[in-house]
């Protein structure tokens, strides 16, 4: 046994083995997509717009997937997204100041992580009912607000929104002979410096190792040094600013608020960070594959528009299928795993 | 005695609710000493433990290291006051790598270098002989391994006060050595050890000193060389139990004066051999997921046990007989008939009840009552559409508390906060309940007082009076002897004798274990 | 001394204490509010029968389908460890399939309406079934496996009647929706307690408590002792369906139509919220069924009590949140510890103080 030591590579973990599928789901679908049904699939700016639409939806996804790690669970992402969104919208229509306004997006979302954090960590209160609590409190703050939809008029915004980044060698040529670069908005910027800075967090940086310890077994964290409270606290603060964030990036591609605006997001973000291969029950997970669970999410229901199937419910229906092929896939490949290691 | 002192805990209190778990106790440990914890369940070792780790806040007293007065308030506290605890249930995350689980919680920086930290957890391990990488994901290793990395942490933790609380207990011996050797090391570097185990031959292996505590009251230090072992079990069990032995003994003896002139010592109660009762369980290479073929058969007012080192098989193998794994392959007959055992319920269905090994995770349904917990398994038999009235399952309880001397507040009491010994009583009761034919007890007198491992010893032998089959498993080999006709030794997986008659003592067994040839 | 802390019957309205402060509480402050905010008083109403009417009708008739999910989201939180998040979802299904009968053919007879609701009751526990193979059989979460159906539970519900939002017009769908003739008590508090006593009656004649109870608590023993725990979670789903299939066939009834969009949407949020609010642990083991039919009063009994306020029902939410909080804060095992510390510590002043006197004389 001690032999062998030096030479065998060990086997890959849960966390890994689980991204690796949802990766190569999804690449295959897409390369599917790409040579069955073609047209918008052929050119980069498909994926551009996926990550254009998807922006805000894939930075709550990272702070959920970082709360589920640790064990826990967020389902205000979506209605304090939608409540930072309502009041920068109306802040800045009321001549506001950009920079104020994504400090008080940060703030919302902060206030909302630490007030969670406080409740779940330290008063002991179970997470689905304190964020079930957050979440009804934002959405109804946000009709509070206003309940008629509201469009940015800030001059200064509006040109930050309208800013997009243009590639033209990732372009195509239209029919009419013209180059249309590809178009990416400056949302997508900053979900990739989020997925990435969390991924960093994760992987390399002892809280994000913490995270991973207090939702592989909560006890043993707190026997093996970790302050497993204060390491629970900031997973919700985490993800309360990045809710924040969300709801800014949420605002760049919109421009309006409304009080229907990102509903069913907390949903979304949670069957993403299962397609990408996070277990509810903590542990095991990676913000990587909450990317790629965003990506393959999306790519289906493009797939589905692109089919012709334009009845919004044949997109709730092929997402559910989707999302119940990847339960069971994840279901069938963790246990069959685990029975393995028993009698080896 | 010459050695500098390390660590000093006096006059400590806890009270939990209604419960006066520590009195006054005072503890004191030297440099380079390793100290023996002893007491019976019940006897604060492990609230004493628990406060020196932070787990708990004492109520009372003062702990002081080195002379300087500490205040341990979670375990963050105790590691950076120099100590360090290795527990019997591990507590590493399983998720996290073997080296993460060595340098988490105290890492110099907030980034966490990998490659850096798998090299110096593959040099501990190597240097401590422990056969595994750093890399490697925890929950992929043996629980033997996971125990030693336990210590690996802790010992590169350059503690002062190291604290292993039952370690040995899912260890074998060659592993037991290994940690011996380990901890006469650690002593000659100067660490002070508390060592607290079951296991009396092991506590005069390698201690210095032993302190003893009885009912959350200190009885005293010795000097491990001073205290001969049956004063120490005196101690331990104070002087009720003291005189309850004799008893047995006297009892015992009678029986023994019942039976022709067969040698006494070692089997006094010793169920005999039933030649002549017909054959009630017989299976002809039954396996399951987790055991390999056997062939194995009781009889009716029999008592065998299966013995073995841990991980040898013996509980797979009574597993395999109730049908708790599942069952891959061979020819089961009760009472002379093939039958099919693929599920508990179908064992229970033929009149066998199972008492599992690990009673917590098995046995207990610790927020029901003692009551409900009583009469599960009859209800289960009795179908879901035949519920027990309220009234008939509290006559059930009632008489099987009075019976087995359970110690309850009351019936409704959840049996959770039960002390160990009774919530084995609790789930006896549960399977005498269903009168079965052949009952299988897995380790029955693990982890409870020694008053109550002889009452269950006792039942079993009269169980078998009544007909009963009993097969009996118990780490401690005395036990077995004292009980059994009939015993099933397996090594690797494979039975590898069955001895009864004369072949039945120590020595034999030990040499059949071994694997010497005889 | 362990025989005062072992008191069974204050162990068991522990658990219901918080509920019934709510209660409390949200009746103290009405009467202060509006004396006459629980006055009963008997109405015609349009159908020209006698009928009770007032806000406490309105709170117990309004909770009913609440009451009716929670009782079943009881039981699959007890069995499970976790919850059924597609409730709102399937009955909007079973809403739609009930529709689906009574539209075929023309008129609407007593038969047809017990044949539909036996459909939607099929249904319903079809899709129960599904749930529960993915929990009991795949050991997936709870919350994860019913994600699937909460995602396109309603685009299923679209499908039954192709898009359209039908109207039923029947005076015995209007008799369940609302009053029969010369009842005075809503129909669907009569549901309620029909409900209630055939949970009590199941729980009675069969061993659905226990092993529930033994699978929650200890799923590794409750095997050991024969329980099959696949068959107990499927069931608890299965259970949960009926009640499903009975909550969305009320909900059709009181508006005379189904929209698949809006049947008791956002109801899974509260049904999981009466369910912890009745002191049952979200994690499973021990439960009570009343518990969880306080809570989806409680829950109603604040947001009528809001809506007197003149709180428009979309923020409504807002303030929901806030009670919520309050209540979880006061259950919580800090504050309650704390609490319980916080009185001995009183208590043994008291004591002092006592003996001190007694000194003294």
């Amino acid at each position: 046994m001690m032999k062998n030591n030096g030479l065998r590579k060990e086997p890959v973990s849960d966390t890994q083995l689980l991204m690796t599928i949802t990766i190569s789901i999804f690449v295959a679908m897409y390369l599917m997509a790409m040579f069955g049904l073609g047209g918008g699939f052929l050119h980069v700016q498909q994926i551009f717009d996926m990550l254009n639409d998807n922006a805000s939806l894939i930075i709550v996804s990272c702070g959920l997937t970082i709360v589920m790690i640790g064990g826990g669970i967020d389902i205000s992402v979506g209605a304090v997204t939608s409540l930072v969104v309502m009041s920068c919208v109306l802040y800045l229509n009321r001549g506001g100041n950009i920079f104020v306004a994504i400090l008080l997006a940060l703030g919302i979302g902060l206030a909302f992580g630490v007030v969670h954090g406080l409740l779940i960590s330290y008063l002991e209160i179970q997470p689905f009912i304190v964020t079930l609590a957050g979440m009804f409190f934002a959405r109804g703050m946000t009709t509070i607000l206003s309940v008629n939809p509201q469009k940015v008029s800030h001059e200064g915004f509006t040109a930050l929104r309208d800013t997009k980044i243009e590639i033209p060698w990732l372009g195509y040529t239209a029919k009419n002979g013209n180059l249309v670069p590809a178009r990416m908005e400056l949302g997508v910027l900053v979900a990739f410096v989020c997925v990435v800075l969390v991924f960093i967090l994760l992987k390399n940086h002892r809280l994000g190792r913490s995270f991973y310890a207090m939702g592989g077994n909560q006890q043993s964290a707190l026997m093996l040094g970790i302050n497993v409270k204060r390491t629970r606290f900031i997973s919700y603060v985490i993800s309360g600013a990045l809710s924040g964030i969300s709801g800014f990036v949420f605002m760049m591609h919109t421009g309006a608020g409304n009080a229907t605006n990102a509903a069913g997001m907390e949903m979304n973000a949670i069957a993403a960070s299962i397609i990408g291969g996070t277990l509810l029950t903590g542990g095991v997970g990676n913000v990587a594959g909450t990317f790629f669970g965003v990506m393959t999410l999306t790519t289906i229901k493009k797939i589905v528009v692109s089919s012709g199937l334009n009845d919004p419910w044949w997109q709730n229906i092929t997402t559910g299928g989707m999302l119940c092929f990847f339960i069971l896939l994840q279901s069938v490949v963790l246990s069959r795993r685990n029975g393995k290691k028993k009698t080896l | 005695m010459d050695n500098p002192i390390l660590l000093t805990m006096r006059h400590i209190e806890k009270r939990f609710p209604g419960v006066l778990a520590l009195n006054n106790v005072d503890f004191t440990l030297r440099k380079g000493e390793i100290h023996a914890l002893m007491g019976e369940n019940g006897a604060g070792k492990s609230t004493l433990i628990k406060i020196l780790t932070g787990v708990y806040q004492m109520d009372g007293g003062e702990v002081t290291i080195e002379g300087q007065p500490v205040v341990i308030h979670s375990p963050q506290d105790a590691q950076n006051s120099g100590i360090s605890t290795v527990y019997q249930e591990i507590t590493l995350c399983p998720n996290l790598t073997v080296a993460e689980n060595m340098f988490i919680g105290r890492e110099d920086s907030a980034w966490i270098q990998r490659k850096e930290y798998e090299k110096k957890a593959d040099e501990i391990l190597g240097r401590l002989e422990i056969p595994t990488r750093g890399a490697r994901i925890l929950g992929r290793c043996s629980l033997a391994i996971q125990q030693m990395v336990a210590i690996a942490r802790a010992v590169d933790m350059n503690c002062k006060v190291l604290i292993l609380d039952e370690p040995t207990s899912s260890l074998d011996d060659k592993e037991v050595n290994m940690l011996f050797k380990l901890m006469r090391d650690l002593k000659a570097q100067g660490v002070g050890i508390i060592f607290v185990t079951h296991f009396l031959e092991q506590v005069y292996e390698v201690s210095d000193r032993i302190t003893v505590l009885r009912n959350g009251e200190l009885v005293g230090e010795y000097p491990a060389s001073d205290l001969p072992q049956v004063q120490l079990v005196s101690k331990m069990l104070g002087e009720n139990l003291i005189e309850e032995l004799p008893e047995v003994q006297t009892e015992t003896k009678m029986i023994g004066k019942n039976q022709d002139g067969v040698s006494l010592v070692g089997d006094m109660i010793r169920n005999e051999i039933k030649k002549n009762s017909g054959v009630f369980y017989e299976a002809e290479s039954l396996s399951s997921a987790q055991a390999l073929p056997f062939d194995f058969k009781i009889r009716k007012g029999e008592v065998n046990g299966f013995t073995g080192l841990l991980g040898s098989g013996r509980s797979e193998s009574v597993r395999a007989i109730f049908g708790a794994d599942k069952v891959t392959g061979g020819k089961v007959k009760i009472k002379g008939e093939q039958v099919k055992i693929n599920r508990p319920i179908d064992a229970m269905k033929h009149g066998i009840g199972y008492l599992a090994e690990d009673r917590k995770r098995d046995g207990i349904i610790a927020d029901l009552s003692v009551r409900e917990n009583i009469i599960l398994a009859l209800q289960v038999m009795n179908g879901f559409f035949k519920p027990i009235s309220r009234s008939e399952s509290e006559a059930f309880a009632d008489e099987y508390i009075k019976v087995l001397n359970i110690k309850t507040a009351s019936r409704e009491t959840p049996v959770g906060s039960l002390s160990g010994g009774n919530q084995q009583k609790v789930i006896l009761a549960r399977w005498l309940l269903t009168h079965p034919d052949y009952l299988i007890l897995d380790e029955p007198t693990r982890g409870i007082d020694i008053g109550t491992k002889w009452e269950i010893q006792k039942l079993v032998l009269k169980l078998a009076e009544e007909g009963v089959s009993v097969t009996f498993i118990s780490s401690e080999i005395e036990e077995m002897l004292r009980t059994c006709s009939r015993l099933i030794v397996m090594r690797d997986r494979h039975i590898v004798g069955e001895l009864t008659g004369e072949d039945l003592n120590q020595a034999q067994v030990m040499k059949t274990i071994a694997g010497g040839e005889a | 001394m362990i025989n005062k802390l072992k008191n069974p019957f204050r162990n068991g309205l522990g658990q219901l204490t918080i509920p019934l402060i709510a209660i409390i509480i949200l009746v103290v402050f009405n009467l202060i509010r509006d004396p006459s905010f629980f006055g009963i008083e008997i109405i015609q109403n349009n159908d020209g029968n006698n009928v009770l009417s007032g806000n406490l009708i309105s709170i117990i008739n309004g909770a009913s389908e609440l009451a009716i999910l929670a009782m079943g989201m009881t039981l699959v939180t007890a069995a499970c460890g976790g919850q059924d998040i597609s409730v709102g979802a399937a009955a909007a299904i079973a809403g739609s399939a009930f529709v689906k009968i009574l539209k075929s053919g023309d008129s609407i007879s007593g038969g047809k309406v017990l044949l539909a609701f036996l459909f939607a009751c099929v249904v319903a526990m079809l899709f129960g079934a599904f749930n529960g193979t993915l929990v009991a059989v795949f050991k997936i979460q709870p919350m994860i496996a019913t994600l699937i159906l909460y995602t396109c539970g309603r685009s299923i519900a679209y499908w039954i009647n192709g898009g359209a939002t039908p109207t039923v017009t029947s005076p015995i769908i209007n008799a369940i929706g609302s009053f029969i003739p010369g009842i005075p008590v809503p129909t669907p508090v009569l549901i309620v307690v029909i409900v209630g006593v055939i949970f009590k009656l199941v729980f009675r004649l069969t061993s659905l408590e226990i092993f529930t109870q033994s699978v929650g608590i200890n799923g590794s023993a409750a095997r050991l002792n024969g329980i099959n725990s696949t068959f107990i979670k499927l069931l608890s789903f299965i259970i949960l369906g009926v009640c499903v299939a009975i909550s969305g066939s009320i909900g059709v009834s009181r508006l005379g139509l189904i929209n698949h969009e809006t049947l008791l949407l956002d109801v899974e949020m509260d049904t999981i919220l009466a369910v912890a609010i009745g002191g049952n642990n979200l994690g499973g083991g021990k439960f009570k069924v009343g518990g969880s039919i306080i809570g989806a009063y409680v829950i109603q009994m604040l947001t009528i009590t809001l809506y007197a306020m003149k709180v428009s029902s979309t923020d409504v939410k807002a303030y929901k949140a806030i009670v919520i909080v309050l209540l979880v804060v006061i259950g919580s095992p800090v504050v309650k510890a704390k609490f319980e510390k916080y009185m001995s510590q009183l208590r043994a002043k008291k004591a002092a103080v006592n003996t001190k006197g007694a000194d003294q004389s």
